[in-house]
Order: structure tokens, then C-alpha cells, then sequence
């Protein structure tokens, strides 16, 4: 049993060391890739199972769907795209001419995608207020329409419920619209759409419907946007069936997951943050995907696993600096897929931590922090060391004043306080 | 039995039956006169004589007495407890499904409410499939999952069968999107009721349809009540056609197969050209709003049976039949028996067949394997794997 687990944490840590190491990994292509997920195992995990016939009785969640390890990975080159294409690190600050991809703007990245699979797949759609003449209301979407037209990239009136059920109508017949919310709290006016008709019909027609639409729009706390304009809808949507949820936290992984929920037969919402849009990064130059189901792990560490996603990042990784400083060794994981869990990476982490701090933007009461404490708990109870701490946003609606603003979101200071709690 | 041959499903996959009679009929083009004169708003509206054939009179009658048995068996059925939930019994309306079937091609895509099972035996849907899927049995349209209000028939175009009022009016116009995306000459027909006529998203989806000339065709079937209120309590103006304004409507009586079959070939013709329109169909249920609504307590049972009596769509065809001598009282009652006995064995076959095995209930939850597990209750035993 515990021989089971040491090969599998011995594997993971592996393969991520690989992966690091390697500038490109390349998989199959898409079609197979979809075979991969449906639990043709890698030939590390194929090994464990041989090993330990019967399944552990301890249940453990093991994601199958995570895409290949990196050494796997080179030995089945047949690949078109990558889907863990990574720029070469920034390991000396050299000339910046030297270093292969080109520096984008998280929202240009977004830009990229679409643009690269509206070209790819003439039935990918947008439909948004503003998308089109406009170009965007965070300009994701400039220069589309006069490169598509006007049906293509069709700018909506006003009407978020129904434009959002006309997505799930053309979704219905094999269009793959991709609506913009022009903020994430105006989707809630489509809710209905949202849950019952793009989360369930698949199941209620009984597979003959499918609805790869891609709902997506900036939400979160904003600089003074006021109460309504500073939502954070990621707790409503999770319990929909049917639906995933991802939220995007830099430019890589904006353009990454922009690519696979289009690409997607599911109906994927995709949260971005609205100060996250003049992000700048370099990414490669050539096409590549990020897995929709997988967490990202930020900075590999041993004393306590910190779990975030979107804007919090940023707040953690400046936290993370002042630990170092301080002695502490955190892991943080972006954990980028909201619904459902990357619970196979989280699960590594803890084995190896046995701490876990939730770093939210998320409400208090049933949030995405407070899912995944539930999920943590029930899944690795066995490995932790002390309970999980969830800082999230106060149940509040965001004020307007700066300084009642900066106090509903988590601050830096106050995930050094819980590490430094944490690890005493 | 032999293939029906009749013009309107002559390119079906399969057809709804098949009589005798109906392949001796002939095709002999017939005109009759609508029993109502159409009322228009910003159009003129089409003309009263209907071209039909004995044929197509005859395939009338059987597929509209085929609806209202299967309605009426359902009817026992939920009685009987093995229909469950909610059941909305379509007997009465009739006419429009068949009218409308009259005039479309499969090729063009119907979307309607909750009472949506007799539309989805006009666009190829059997009876055993409707059966199964009313009980909950593995065979039904929706593998079970679905039940009365979630009806669907993807190669027949029958987008649903959809629980929430007004819901299914935007998604009719993503259909009718969609059909001008691709530039084929189909329609969309968004069927709904005189109560989904005062949602909000139905002026959202009619802004957006005449805004982009959508090939989209608003059906209010207007049986005069939403649930227990009747329309005049509920609508300022229950002239439901005229609410689209710029958009031009069409009053047809709902209960004349022939009329209904008219106002849709028109309504197919603009929409094509010249974007949406709004037919409102003047139709009437027999059955109260779903199974567990007596009916009576909102309309006296004098108004019920005087419609049955005055306006009943399937005594109307089977007037016309008579009158124009296409076939003898005596044809007519064994088709009808024809029909029952149809009836009875497909609900004899639908209940031999099995609930659908546990493991469905994790499919097709996603499209594509997320390799997840689901553990029971106590996390200790493995449910199944999310396919």
C-alpha cells in the first residue's frame, strides 16, 4: 500500500522534474488525446497497477485524464500541438531579443486564441455585447470582426439570457459559440440558460445534444467597480453538471485554455480577472493547449501547499517571496481547473506538505475554497498535519471606498501570518 | 405493412404508421376553405383555399387520432403510477403538430416546451420510444434521463422538450442562427404558450431575430390558459401576434389542420426572405395543464365539451373525409381500431423494457472522459468511473 503511493509521489515528482527540464513536450493530437484521457494509462502508472493488483481500500481520487509525463511523452512523438509548450525559462535575464516566442498581453493571448481556432474551425462563433465594431470592452476581441464579419463575431444587444440561450441553440446544431459576459456578474441574468440548458441537456437528451460553447468574461474585485460589478460568480456556477470551469491567471495559460475550451465538446466557463489584463509574458511561438483539467504548479517547495487561482496568485507569490525570505519553503499551485479538481496534483502536493492553505477570491460561504477544503478533507485526511486553512473574500458586497476594498480581498500580509501560523 | 406514402413524409426514415387505405388513396389534389379567415398583422395575410389531397387528409386523421389515443393512454397510464412527475397531455391541439408537419421538411428544426410529445411523434419519434421514455425505461428517446418534459430527436429535428417557460425561445433563435450561419434554406419554429408569451426573452429573441433576419418562426400555441390563468387575466393584450410590432403576425385557427398546414408553408416562405414572423395558433387542451390539474376548476366543463363539440381537430378531418368521400365511417373506425390496437402493444412493450442500470447515471454527464471517480456515500466503495 504505502510501497503504491511512494512509486506514484515518486513518479509525479519525476515527471514534473522532467517536464522542467525540457523546453518542449509534445503529445498526441487532439483525437488521441481524448483516447489518452479515458484511462489508458501512462506506463508509470500501468506499472503501479501491476504491482498493487486490487484497488487500495483507502479511496483515493487519482485524475486519469492528466496527459502524459514528460518522458512518456517524447518516446510517442507524433504530435501536431504541444500541451506543455513552455518558453525557455528566464534563467538569465539576458537580451530579450535572444529568447524564442513574443511578448503578449494576457488579453492579446486571449486575442491569439481565439483568432488562431476561429481560423482553425470556421464554426467557432462569438457572440457578446461590444465584441464586434467595438472590438471588446477589454479589447479580446479587436480586429476579429472585420477579419471574420459581422455574423461571426456578432455584437449583441443587450440581452444576456437570451443571447446566451441562442449560443446553446446554435451549440445544439454544431456551431461553437464562444459568448462573452462583459462582466462575469451579467451572466447571472443567463443563469437559467447557463444551468439548465448548456449544463444539462447533454445528459437529458441523453447524449444526443452536445454544447461545446465557451462562456467567458472578467469578474472578480476590480479597482473601486462597485458592489455589482465586482463579483465573483466561480461559487454559483460550481455546482451546475455538466459544465467545467476554468480561470486563467497569466498570458500562458490564457491563450493555453482559451485554445482547449473551444477545442472542448463540453461547455466550458472561463473566468478571467479584470486587473489581469495587461499582464505581460512571453509565450512560444507555436500552438500549444493546456490541458483544462490540470493545476499548474507555480513554485515546487516542501513546507506547506498553497492552492490558489487568478488574481490571488499574484498576491501569494508576493507572500511567497517575503517567506522565503523568512525561511519557509511554500508550493504553490495555480490550481487553474475550478470544476472539476485537479485533485491528482493537489493530492501529490499534500503527500509531500502535509499543510494546505486555500488562497481565494472567492465568498466565505460556498465558495471554490470551501469545495475543495471539503474535497482535501475527504480525500487526503490521512496526510495532513493540521487543518486546512481557507482564506477567501468577506461575505460582502465590495465596497466602493479603496481602503474597504483592499480589506475584502485577501492581502499578502495575511497569507504570511497563516504560513507563518501554519507551520508552527 | 407498407410504406405510407404520403407527400409529407415521403423522405422520412421512418414512418409515424402505415395503413392499407393510405396507399390506395389518392393524391389527387383537393381544395378546401379554411374554417376561419386568417387575421394578419403588417402582412397580407395568405389565402383561405388549402391545396391537400385525399391522401394527406387520410394520414391526417390517422396520425392525429394516433396522438390523441397516445395522449389518452398516458392519461391511464399516470394513473396507474407508472408515469411519474409531470405529464402535459397535448389532446386538442393536435392540429398544429400535424398542420405544421404538413408544410416542413425534417430538415428544418422544431424546438417547443414541455408539451412536446405528440411533436415528437410528428417528427419521427415512435411510440415505443415516447412510451419508454414517459416511464423511465433504458429504451426511451432520452435513455430515461429525460422523462415527460425532455423529449428530443436530434436526425428528426426536434430540439425539445424543455422544462422552463420561455427558456427554449432563445434557443430556437441559436437554431435559426445557426440555419443562416450555414446558409441552408431551413427555418426554425419556436413553439410556445400564451403564458411563455409575457417572458422577457421572448422580446430579447425577437429584437435579436428581426435585427439579424433569422429564418425564425414564433409559434404561440394559444390555448387561452398559462396553467390556472386564463389569458385575459394574465396579458394586457392577448392579441399575441401583434406583440412582435415591426415583426408581422399571423392569427390562424389552431384547431384546422388544413389552416395551420397554410399559415406555415406562408410563414416558411417569409422567413426565408424576409426574417421572423409570429403565427399564433387559437388552439384549446382538453386536459387540464399537466396531470395533476383537474382542468375544471379555472373553466366550466360546458366550455370544454363545447369545444369538443364545435371544433374538435380530428372530427373536423374526419368530417371532411366523409364529405368529400374518401373513405366510409366503417374504414374510418378500424383505423381508429388500427390505431388503439398500436397503441396498446407499443405500452406493452414499453413496460417490458428494464429501468436504465445504475451505471447511467454518470454518463453523458460530460462529453469527453474526465477519468474522474465517484466514491458512494461513505468514500469506502468505488461507484464508477466518470466516463
Amino acid at each position: 500500500m504505502y510501497q503504491w503511493r511512494m512509486i506514484r509521489s515518486a513518479t509525479a515528482i519525476l515527471s514534473f522534474f522532467s517536464k522542467a527540464s525540457i523546453a518542449y513536450t509534445f503529445v498526441e493530437t487532439e483525437a488521441s488525446m481524448a483516447a489518452a484521457s479515458f484511462g489508458v494509462s501512462s506506463a508509470a502508472v500501468q506499472a503501479v497497477k501491476s504491482s498493487a493488483s486490487p484497488l487500495p481500500s483507502l479511496p483515493v481520487i487519482r485524475s486519469e485524464a492528466r496527459p502524459i509525463s514528460g518522458r512518456i511523452n517524447r518516446s510517442r512523438n507524433a504530435g501536431k500541438i504541444a500541451t506543455h509548450a513552455v518558453a525557455a525559462q528566464t534563467e538569465n535575464p539576458a537580451s530579450a531579443a535572444s529568447k524564442p516566442g513574443h511578448e503578449v498581453l494576457l488579453f492579446e493571448a486571449l486575442r491569439e486564441g481565439l483568432e488562431e481556432e476561429m481560423e482553425r474551425d470556421p464554426r467557432v462563433c462569438i457572440f457578446g455585447e461590444d465584441v464586434g465594431h467595438y472590438g471588446g470592452s477589454y479589447k479580446v476581441s479587436k480586429g476579429l470582426a472585420d477579419k471574420y464579419g459581422d455574423l461571426r463575431v456578432l455584437d449583441t444587444p443587450i440581452a444576456e439570457n437570451s443571447f446566451t440561450g441562442m449560443a446553446v441553440g446554435a451549440a445544439m446544431t454544431g456551431l461553437r459559440p464562444v459568448v462573452e459576459g462583459m462582466n462575469m456578474g451579467f451572466l447571472l441574468l443567463a443563469f437559467n440558460q447557463i444551468s439548465d440548458n448548456c449544463g444539462m441537456l447533454h445528459y437529458t437528451s441523453g447524449g444526443q445534444f452536445t454544447i461545446p460553447t465557451v462562456i467567458r468574461g472578467p469578474g472578480g474585485v476590480g479597482r473601486q467597480l462597485g458592489a455589482e460589478h465586482s463579483q465573483r460568480l466561480e461559487s454559483y456556477f460550481q455546482s451546475i453538471p455538466g459544465i467545467q470551469m476554468v480561470a486563467c491567471s497569466t498570458p500562458y495559460n490564457a491563450k493555453g485554455l482559451m485554445k482547449a475550451a473551444i477545442r472542448s465538446e463540453n461547455p466550458v466557463v472561463l473566468f478571467e480577472h479584470v486587473l489581469l489584463y495587461n499582464l505581460k509574458e512571453r509565450i512560444p511561438d507555436e500552438e500549444y493547449v493546456v490541458s483544462l483539467e490540470e493545476a499548474e504548479m507555480v513554485r515546487p517547495g516542501e513546507h506547506v501547499t498553497i492552492l490558489t487561482y487568478s488574481r490571488m496568485r499574484y498576491h501569494v507569490m508576493q507572500a511567497a517571496k517575503t517567506l522565503v525570505n523568512k525561511g519557509y519553503d511554500p508550493e504553490v499551485i495555480d490550481i487553474r481547473s475550478l470544476k472539476p479538481f485537479d485533485l491528482y496534483t493537489i493530492g501529490n502536493s499534500i503527500k509531500k506538505t502535509h499543510k494546505v492553505l486555500i488562497v481565494e477570491e472567492c465568498m466565505r460561504t460556498g465558495g471554490i475554497g470551501a469545495s475543495l477544503t471539503a474535497a482535501i478533507n475527504e480525500n487526503f485526511n490521512d496526510y495532513l498535519d493540521a487543518p486546512i486553512v481557507c482564506l477567501s473574500s468577506q461575505d460582502v458586497p465590495t465596497p466602493y471606498a479603496g481602503t474597504l476594498e483592499e480589506v475584502t480581498v485577501v492581502q499578502p500580509s495575511q497569507i504570511v501570518t497563516a504560513v507563518e501560523q501554519l507551520c508552527r | 405493412m407498407a410504406m405510407a406514402l404520403t407527400r409529407r413524409n415521403l423522405h422520412l426514415l421512418c414512418p409515424i404508421f402505415s395503413a392499407r387505405l393510405l396507399t390506395t388513396a389518392s393524391t389527387s389534389p383537393i381544395t378546401i376553405e379554411t374554417s376561419l379567415p386568417f387575421t394578419a398583422h403588417n402582412i397580407d395575410p395568405p389565402s383561405r383555399s388549402v391545396q391537400t389531397s385525399p391522401q394527406e387528409l387520410l394520414s391526417f386523421f390517422r396520425d392525429m387520432a394516433l396522438m390523441r389515443r397516445m395522449e389518452i393512454a398516458a392519461d391511464s397510464l399516470y394513473k396507474a403510477k407508472l408515469i411519474r412527475g409531470f405529464c402535459h397531455l397535448y389532446d386538442g391541439q393536435e392540429a398544429v403538430a400535424i398542420g405544421m408537419e404538413a408544410a416542413i421538411t425534417r430538415k428544418d428544426c422544431i424546438i417547443t416546451a414541455y408539451r412536446d410529445h405528440c411533436l415528437f411523434l410528428g417528427r419521427g419519434g415512435t411510440l415505443l420510444e415516447a412510451f419508454a421514455e414517459l416511464m423511465g425505461r433504458k429504451d426511451g428517446c432520452s435513455k430515461g434521463k429525460g422523462g415527460s418534459m425532455h423529449f428530443y430527436k436530434k436526425d428528426g429535428g426536434f430540439y425539445g422538450g424543455h422544462g422552463i417557460v420561455g427558456a427554449q425561445i432563445p434557443l430556437g433563435c441559436g437554431l435559426a442562427f445557426a440555419q443562416k450561419y450555414s446558409k441552408d434554406d431551413n427555418v426554425s419554429f419556436m413553439m410556445y404558450g400564451d403564458g411563455a408569451a409575457n417572458q422577457g426573452q421572448l422580446f430579447e429573441a425577437l429584437n435579436m431575430a428581426a435585427l439579424w433576419d433569422l429564418p425564425a418562426i414564433l409559434v404561440c400555441e394559444n390555448n387561452h390558459y398559462g396553467m390556472g390563468t386564463a389569458e385575459w387575466r394574465a396579458a394586457k393584450s392577448p392579441a399575441y401576434f401583434k406583440r412582435g410590432d415591426y415583426v408581422p403576425g399571423l392569427k390562424v385557427d389552431g384547431m384546422d389542420a388544413l389552416a395551420v398546414k397554410q399559415a406555415c408553408k406562408f410563414a416558411k416562405e417569409h422567413a426565408l426572405k424576409n426574417g421572423p414572423i409570429i403565427l399564433e395558433m387559437d388552439t384549446y387542451r382538453y386536459h387540464g395543464h399537466s396531470m395533476s390539474d383537474p382542468g375544471s376548476t379555472y373553466r366550466t366543463r360546458d366550455e370544454i365539451s363545447g369545444i369538443r363539440q364545435e371544433r374538435d381537430p380530428v372530427e373536423r378531418v374526419r368530417k371532411l373525409i366523409l364529405a368529400h368521400d374518401i373513405a366510409t365511417e366503417k374504414e374510418m373506425k378500424d383505423n381508429e381500431k388500427e390505431v388503439r390496437k398500436e397503441v396498446d402493444e407499443a405500452i406493452a412493450k414499453a413496460k417490458e423494457i428494464p429501468s436504465p442500470d445504475p451505471s447511467e447515471l454518470f454518463t453523458n454527464v460530460y462529453v469527453k472522459g474526465l477519468g474522474v471517480e465517484a466514491f458512494g456515500a461513505d468514500r469506502k466503495e468505488l461507484r464508477a468511473v466518470l466516463p
